[in-house]
């Protein structure tokens, strides 16, 4: 028995002393699953079909970019393989489509998969894996709570940013104003409304009338109607395109003129301005932060250059005047970015870790001057955007970028 | 091909006990049993929950079977019913802390309540007229679920996220493994309990008025008591499929339950075989398996690929897995005889 155990400690001390040996010498070269010498695994979930599927763009950008990476050598000489699948925007789907990724097709990590929904449908399940679900495409501030998900974290300026920037605007040109907002009642509606109280702050009170919709509703009119009772001065129309549209008109018919910030959301101009009429939308206010592919301001800038020879080489059948290519171009540069700051180190902690210390990045179709930063406790890359007035038949950039933080 | 044809014009001819074309025989049961008793033992969690959606879908699909093969009632609108089982579930469980085993039951009760209630204005409605009114159902549905009213309960846009349970008494199976031998259970029991409906007094009043209303009505059979009957174990047996799927997908939000599901299921019913049991399953699978498929050939055309797939099935064999079925039971006996 003794003779035994004795046996047992000798194995066992052999067995630590090799594990000890194989740990060092991979020391310098750390994988996880999805990650080895010559590849990278990224996984990906759009709205390829189905209701969304004009986000899919987004997809293939990215998919467009990756390719652009490899043909360049790739990462660290390591090519990325980008698998993307299509889950309609049905909730279902991408937790079906995500196990997939995650048990099936090996993936290192999700990079990028759209919507709020389906995002959520997949977060506990990512973060109980310990997979990192990065730069989600959507705009809801719940990507950006490392304590409760630190595996998951969002990429563009969520709702709430946008909107304490608007406050800080309205405080600024106009301390006396009498805000009223018209907002969605959902998740995105509410966020822009968390966003303006908080941006408030003391002045809270500023904010005289907050009036909700719901998509089922035929028309805005007794919403306006009493906005403009209360004797708003400053209106804020946080609403889906289509109603955004709608609200415009019915303004002018109401023959109300307040100051109007749109939020960035309905800022297309083919999709609403057009609709509600330029004669109608002149100054209106809101805030962006990637620079427009249609604008011929941008035609010398060195970053929309590369952007265009990209887009030129990779990705002829593009529409440049498309949002969703100018996105996907900047959220696939930023995960480049990551993965070169990872080294050799290719492991899922690492990828969070390395995510987490992104400082002053400026991707290629990011306004100038604003740059990703986050850190251990900020989840939120991008928090700056620049005011906008649209003049004529597009927006016109004015003023210096603006942050999102608090008290500034 | 013209065995093909002499099973078609047979079909219509329905024999007057329908025994062996509602179900498998007795040696090919317990094959499909083995294979979906054995099979996740040596497959990825991840084929163990593709397996269970088959289950479960295969569960919404036999309900409509039940409803469309059985009585002759078309419906568009089983997503509603799934979504009703679906947040049924997700709600005792979230907010009231029941057991996942004991949503299922009140699932299907609140499901049968409801189908059955639906069923009694749809009696007036036959044909194309049903399906649009089941069709609205199913369009209404995610919005009722967005409503402000429930949304202390539904989760509104952002939908629940629900527990997934473990395996009890400290089974050495993992979550997903204890969840498909509990999917497989129920639908067995399931399975079982509907073709015995079918075969017992009131199956065969379905088939009556299925056949020939008002043929059935004069042989005394209730057509309307039948008829709301038909809808009300249909819709009872979606909504277990459906409490089930919230448990499955750990998830439920009322964009996942649109026209989309409801034609889906349709569609699984007709690839399965109009009124054949077993076909429910094929069609599952055909339904979950066959998208796939289709954005492995051309992500950019996975929709017109499904399309020309569906239609190829829809063109060689019309009446489905029952079809494949019968012919591969035909060239057995044909293997026998020589």
């Amino acid at each position: 028995m003794t003779a035994l155990r004795l046996r047992l400690t000798a194995l066992s001390a052999a067995l630590a002393l090799i594990t000890v040996t194989t740990g060092g010498a991979l020391a310098e070269k750390n994988y996880d699953t999805g990650a080895n010498d010559t590849e990278i695994r990224i996984g990906n979930i759009m709205p390829y079909s189905g209701p969304a599927s004009g986000y899919g763009v987004i997809g293939r950008t990215e998919a467009a970019y990756f390719n652009k990476i490899n043909a360049e050598g790739g990462i660290n000489g390591r090519k990325i393989k980008f698998i993307s699948y299509d889950d309609g925007y049905n909730p279902s789907k991408t937790v079906e489509q995500a196990r997939k990724l995650v048990e099936s097709d090996d993936v290192l990590l999700i990079f990028n998969s759209l919507g709020t929904i389906t995002n959520l449908a997949i977060q506990k399940y990512l973060n109980g894996k310990g997979v990192p679900q990065l730069f989600v495409a959507s705009g809801a501030s719940k990507w950006d709570h490392p304590k409760e998900f630190p595996w998951t974290m969002g990429w563009q300026p969520n709702y709430q940013s946008e909107a304490r920037i608007y406050a800080k605007y309205i405080m600024k040109e106009k301390p006396d104003a009498k805000v009223g907002v018209l907002y969605q009642n959902d998740d995105f509606g509410k966020d822009y409304v968390k966003g303006l109280r908080d941006g408030f702050g003391e002045k809270a009170a500023m904010i005289v009338a907050e009036e909700s919709y719901e998509t089922s509703e035929p028309s805005m009119e007794s919403h306006l109607a009493k906005l403009k009772a209360a004797g708003v001065d400053v209106f804020i129309n946080v609403a889906m395109p289509k109603f955004a549209a709608q609200a415009i008109k019915k303004m002018a018919e109401l023959n109300w003129k307040p100051l109007q910030i749109v939020s960035n959301v309905a800022t297309s101009v083919g999709g609403v301005m057009k609709p509600a009429g330029f004669e109608n939308v002149q100054g209106v206010l809101s805030a962006t932060y990637t620079k427009d592919g249609a604008d011929p301001q941008w035609d010398n800038d060195p970053g929309m250059k590369r952007f265009l020879a990209f887009q030129q080489e990779y990705y002829p059948e593009a529409d440049r005047r498309d949002d969703a290519v100018v996105y996907g171009y900047g959220a696939a540069q930023t995960m480049v970015k990551v993965l070169e700051m990872c080294g050799d180190d290719l492991t899922r902690a690492n990828i969070m870790k390395q995510a987490a210390s992104l400082k002053d990045f400026a991707p290629d179709t990011l306004l100038p001057d604003i740059t990703i930063n986050t850190s251990p406790t900020d989840f939120a890359p991008i928090k700056q955007l620049q005011m906008m007035r649209f003049k004529g038949d597009k927006w016109e950039l004015f003023g210096a970028v603006m942050s999102s933080k608090l008290g500034h | 091909m013209s065995a093909a044809e002499e099973v078609v014009t047979e079909a219509p001819a329905v024999e007057a006990v329908p025994k062996r074309a509602m179900t498998l025989g007795y040696g090919t049961s317990l094959v499909v049993l083995a294979a979906l008793i054995l099979t996740p033992l040596f497959v990825k969690n991840f084929i163990i929950f593709q397996m269970t959606m088959v289950l479960i879908y295969g569960l919404a699909v036999l309900a409509l079977n039940i409803l469309t093969g059985g009585s002759g009632q078309f419906s568009l609108g089983q997503s509603a019913f799934y979504a009703v089982g679906a947040y049924t579930s997700a709600i005792l469980m979230e907010h009231a802390n029941i057991n996942y085993a004991l949503t299922l039951p009140v699932a299907g009760i609140i499901c049968f309540a409801f189908g059955f209630l639906f069923g009694q204005p749809a009696l007036r409605l036959s044909g194309v007229y049903l399906a649009l009114a089941t069709f609205a159902l199913a369009t209404a549905m995610p919005q009722l679920l967005k409503l402000g009213y429930f949304e202390h309960w539904t989760g509104g846009v952002q939908g629940l996220v629900v527990t997934k349970p473990d395996a009890p008494f400290g089974l050495p199976l993992s979550q997903d493994m204890w969840l498909y031998y509990f999917t497989l259970a129920i639908t067995i029991g399931i399975y079982i309990a509907s073709v015995n409906l079918l075969r017992s007094r009131s199956g065969r009043a379905f088939m009556a008025i299925r056949d020939n209303e008002i043929a059935a009505s004069a042989m005394g059979i209730d057509v309307s008591l039948y008829k709301t009957l038909a809808f009300g174990v249909s819709a009872g047996i979606t909504g277990v499929a459906g409490g089930l799927g919230a448990i499955a997908v750990q998830f439920v939000a009322p964009d996942g339950y649109t026209i989309t599901l409801a034609i889906s299921l349709f569609l699984g019913m007709v690839v399965g075989g109009v009124g054949w049991l077993p076909g429910s399953i094929v069609g599952s699978a055909f339904i979950i398996f066959v998208p796939n498929m289709a954005e492995s050939i051309s992500k950019g055309l996975s929709g017109a690929v499904f399309g020309v797939l569906l239609f190829l099935v829809i063109f060689l064999v019309p009446h489905g897995a029952r079809q494949v079925a019968l012919v591969a039971q035909q060239l057995a006996a044909k293997l026998k005889k020589n």
